[in-house]
């Protein structure tokens, strides 16, 4: 037990890489166990960090469950490990829904073991990047994940694959490449990559000294940017977001839920744990930027969406929309860091990831399990399903408008607190971004509309193509997601706690 | 006395060289297993040497003398330090790996590995081994300059004889012409150190040690460092004079491709490095900038040149080109991460490129083509080898977690300290490299076989298999633990940074 407790984020972290090692040596063809084993697999980091998350003292300042291993000594980087009301909450996200994902993927019947490691592969990935307090920790989990994500997409997606998956991995390799060299300039003047002492010794640089042949503010400047380009690609912020409609449509349902549940989130966590720390005056200068950024993914994605015949694309290009809330609130709070307005913001965003994190998923979910019972995800060929598939209709509606943001569901409470943090900040980029919601009404009763309603597509109805009612295991997937939309819309007390203690110590 | 284990491993392979030499040809699985023994028993003292380095003591360690022709102060003198004992250690692995996918497969329809007098092939392939072992033990500059003609000339033959027919011969001359023009340059360099010790000091001596302590003037380390240096590093193959080594790797039978571009190409950054810059270490200086340029273009032009190859193998062999293009690019930083990432980058490239050789053959011995469009849907027939492939490509893109990115990024760190522009625009490279492998999983391993590839195109053998477990076992190692090495080639870094004199 006291290992375990000595030990819990390392083993939240290695559990499901480790657990894919040991699945080379399960017996061959044997889909059933390698479906079951993958599960339980991954319940496991779940339920750790479930420890973790009633064992973490939220009043606390600082990061806690801190653990530091030596890694690579010979460049000052060590495997140092730790969690804060932020992360935390994001970890709790990606162990929630990894199993979901999995039990979501008991469809897959093509190489389902290799499909499984990588999922397990791809849990390490995400969870590295949140638990990390070392800058090139950061990164190498941040690439990690890349690729086990390109290999889904690629060998389970669906017709594009080749195209999207490529395109998913060079948009993001070439993000990171401006990651990885605005990490070694801070390797090389600073000689450590840990985040707390980064935090203490590059914000309290001297603003006029030199640094190799620049001054400190063309060199912050630049690795500001190079930062920011790499997290607004992941997020993604217009218009670095092409790739996202091209992968999220061609993954695998799974794929996708984890691509807008979890991968979306790295983007903005970056900005959360590395560029507002340590960049508070550039993010403050430059937040006008980012807010008209964000707006313009609010508006466009919106009307991009409303645009879409294909289902999933509509539902992938929500998340564009519903990401820049999360820049935008982090836009605020960079401009008016400290301010009771930009701590509102703050917990609206990071409430706002968790939140997209649940109904993203569940919305991939739901356009994964009309497809494979029909084949098709163009929106023309639907119509009218309600009365051949009631319990499905009534939980895409539930999940429909928790992303429309109804009153009373989870998507309502972080977007009220982003716009109202970020109104008296930036009155006018945040009265854009309204008409973006009132499109995303408009986008999300239309896809309700054409499944559900309307006449009914008589092609449905009878015969070899007579759509089946959703199934127990999918309802299973399901319904965690759901209580937690239900939870979080009428009690959100309990996570925005942890989170706003986290904001208010943090900026 | 201490067991020499040094001279041990570096003759080991002519030994058995001689061995199978003298055993009749037809006995093709005997001379294999005497082939595989002496592989093996090379990798087992090199590894033991290895992990046996005290590096708390650092210097160089399992010291040997012994006089050769001591009135012109030539002696056989073996050592290893941090930089060396790793590439020992690859050498080994290399060899290893190398006769364990050479030993072919019975099935006449593949027709794997050789099967034209292998007694001939492995007998020569062998005293290349020897050729790469001396070199990198040597502490003596003719003894150093002695193995490193030997482990080139072998090559010619192995080329020339089992080369692929279509290109061998051009290949072959162009390889070895090449080479040995650059030896000859820096022959000359090695003569005028050897007069100029004589003249300052008045004794006649190739110990390295000693011209190490007592230095060469500046203006003559400033004339002769780039002789020295380019001509080693044209085995290295640094930009313009890479030309060779794609054509050479291309005609070069699948285990020489592995031995040329895992080892010899180290082979070539080696000397650059033991003699060019260690020795002259003034130069190294005032050279600093036009090395960087090279190896800069090296790295990014390799990488777009690899980019545009229709046939696999070219593909690989321009992707060295870029690879050892970090390598130099690591030594012209002269500074502590940039020689680092050097070290453990000559160890990582050297597993890495022998995997992806090792691959490529696998395919064209079975699939006859190596036209990346004409290949298709691999990873039905040959999944160990793809997920090895896969592993490869993963450290060539430098993917964290793999040995490629705890060579890269130090190597990087270096040239961010000397000059900030170079590091970005060499780390173009990455994109480019992710670019080009990506593609080439996706069209050689995913997707359908082609017709004609239909039935004939088999599963690799088990020893296949054994080879490439054991090259991704040290890709990852490394990647997961960077202990395993960095500190090794620490060591040896810290006495280069001494000569260079804290800079």
């Amino acid at each position: 037990m006291n290992f375990i407790s000595t030990h819990l984020l390392s083993l939240i972290l290695f559990f499901p890489a480790l657990a894919a090692v040991m699945m080379l040596f399960l017996p061959k063809d044997e889909n059933k166990l390698f479906r079951w084993y993958a599960f339980g697999a991954s319940l496991v980091p779940f339920i750790l960090s479930l420890v973790a998350w009633f064992q973490f003292k939220s009043n606390l300042p600082g990061f806690q469950f801190e653990e530091t291993y030596v890694w690579y000594e010979a460049i000052g980087s060590s495997m140092h490990l730790g969690v804060d009301g932020l992360s935390l909450t994001m970890v709790l996200l990606t162990t929630l829904l990894t199993p979901l994902a999995i039990l979501a993927s008991f469809s897959i019947s093509e190489k389902i073991k290799a499909y499984m490691m990588l999922f397990l592969f791809l849990e390490m990935g995400m969870l590295g990047v949140f638990l990390s307090l070392d800058l090139l920790i950061f990164f190498v989990f941040w690439e990690v994940g890349l690729v086990p994500m390109y290999f889904l997409i690629n060998q389970w997606g669906s017709a594009n694959r080749n195209y999207a998956s490529l395109k998913f991995m060079i948009y993001t390799m070439g993000g990171s490449l401006g990651l990885l060299l605005g990490i070694q300039l801070l390797g090389v003047l600073f000689g450590t990559y840990d985040l707390v002492a980064l935090y203490q010794n590059w914000t309290s640089l001297e603003p006029d000294s030199i640094l190799l042949g620049m001054t400190v503010q063309t060199v912050k400047t630049v690795a500001f940017w190079a930062f920011v380009v790499a997290f607004a690609i992941k997020v993604p912020v217009w218009p670095f977001h092409t790739w996202l409609p091209d992968a999220h449509t061609e993954a695998p349902t799974a794929g996708s839920m984890i691509l807008a549940g979890v991968l979306l989130k790295l983007g903005a966590y970056g900005f959360l744990r590395l560029i507002l720390p340590l960049y508070p005056f550039e993010a403050k200068y430059f937040a006008g930027a980012l807010a008209f950024l964000a707006t313009a993914a609010i508006v466009f994605g919106a009307f991009a969406s409303y645009a879409q015949t294909d289902f999933k694309r509509l539902v992938a290009y929500s998340s564009v929309n519903h990401m820049g809330f999360v820049v935008l609130g982090i836009a605020a709070a960079g401009l008016a860091s400290g301010t009771p307005d930009a701590t509102i913001a703050l917990n609206g965003a990071i409430l706002q990831m968790f939140n997209h994190g649940l109904s993203a998923a569940g919305m991939f979910f739901l356009v994964g399990v009309i497809y494979e019972r029909t084949h098709t995800r163009n929106l023309e060929e639907f119509g009218g399903l309600f009365p051949l598939v009631p319990v499905y209709g009534g939980i895409l509606i539930f999940t429909s408008m928790a992303s429309l943001g109804l009153p009373g569901l989870n998507g309502f409470v972080s977007e009220f607190l982003v716009v109202r943090g970020s109104w008296p900040i930036l009155p006018m980029y945040t009265a854009i971004s309204m008409l973006g919601l009132l499109f995303t009404g408009a986008y999300i009763l239309k896809g309700i509309m054409k499944v559900l309603h309307g006449p009914m597509n008589e092609h449905w109805a009878h015969g070899e193509h007579k759509l089946t009612e959703i199934n127990t295991r999918e309802i299973l997937v399901m319904a965690p997601l759901m209580v937690l939309i239900l939870w979080i819309g009428i009690y959100p007390a309990w996570i925005l706690d942890v989170i706003n203690k986290a904001v208010s110590m943090l900026f | 006395m201490n067991f020499p284990v040094l001279s041990v491993i570096t003759f080991t392979p002519l030994v058995a060289a001689l061995i199978m030499l003298l055993m009749p040809a037809h006995r093709k699985n005997e001379v294999r297993a005497v082939a595989l023994a002496a592989a093996t028993f090379a990798l087992i003292l090199a590894a033991w040497a290895y992990f046996t380095y005290d590096q708390s003591v650092a210097g160089y360690q399992f010291t040997e003398k012994y006089d050769w022709l001591p009135a012109l102060g030539i002696s056989l003198y073996f050592g290893v330090d941090g930089i060396s004992a790793p590439l020992v250690l690859l050498t080994g692995v290399v060899m290893f790996t190398g006769v364990l996918i050479s030993w072919g497969d019975d099935d006449k329809h593949v027709m794997a590995g050789i099967q034209d007098r292998p007694r001939e092939f492995f007998a020569f392939l062998f005293i290349l081994a020897t050729g790469v072992f001396g070199v990198f033990v040597s502490l003596d500059l003719f003894m150093l300059f002695f193995f490193y003609e030997i482990a080139v000339f072998p090559m010619y033959l192995l080329i020339v004889i089992w080369g692929w027919n279509v290109t061998r011969e051009y290949a072959a001359m162009k390889l070895t012409l090449y080479l040995f023009m650059g030896s000859v340059v820096s022959l000359v360099g090695v003569l005028a150190m050897y007069f100029m010790q004589y003249q300052t000091t008045g004794v006649l001596t190739f110990n390295m040690l000693e011209m190490e302590t007592s230095g060469f003037p500046a203006l003559f380390q400033i004339v002769w460092f780039l002789p020295v240096f380019l001509g080693f590093a044209v085995l290295g193959g640094i930009w313009p004079f890479h030309n060779w080594s794609p054509d050479g790797h291309v005609a070069a039978p699948t285990a020489v491709s592995m031995f040329h571009a895992g080892v010899l190409m180290k082979l070539g950054a080696f000397a650059a490095l033991r003699v060019g810059i260690m020795l002259l270490p003034e130069g190294a200086k005032y050279w600093q900038w036009l090395v960087m340029l090279f190896a800069a273009v090296a790295v990014v032009y390799g990488a777009y040149i690899a980019f545009v190859q229709m046939d696999f193998k070219y593909m690989v062999g321009f992707s060295s080109v870029s690879h050892m293009g970090l390598v130099m690019l690591g030594f012209s930083t002269l500074n502590r991460e940039g020689l680092l990432g050097s070290g453990l980058q000559m160890f990582s490239h050297g597993v890495m490129t022998a995997l992806f050789f090792a691959v490529v053959g696998m395919i064209y011995d079975r699939a006859h083509t190596r036209q990346i469009p004409e290949l298709g849907g691999m990873s039905k027939v040959m999944p160990y080898a793809t997920v090895g492939f896969i592993i490869g490509g993963l450290v060539s893109m430098g993917m964290p977690l793999f040995s490629g990115f705890i060579a890269e990024f130090p190597i990087f760190l270096g040239v961010w300290r000397e000059q900030w522009l170079v590091a970005v625009i060499a780390s173009v490279s990455i994109v480019i490299t992710a670019a080009y492998i990506m593609r080439n999983i996706r069209q050689v391993f995913f997707g359908e076989i082609p017709e004609n590839l239909k039935g004939h195109v088999g599963d690799v053998t088990f020893l296949d298999k054994v080879a490439i477990t054991t090259l991704c076992f040290f890709m990852i190692i490394i990647g997961l633990f960077p202990r395993f090495m960095a500190p090794m080639v620490e060591t040896g870094v810290n006495n280069i940074l001494r000569l260079l004199g804290g800079f």
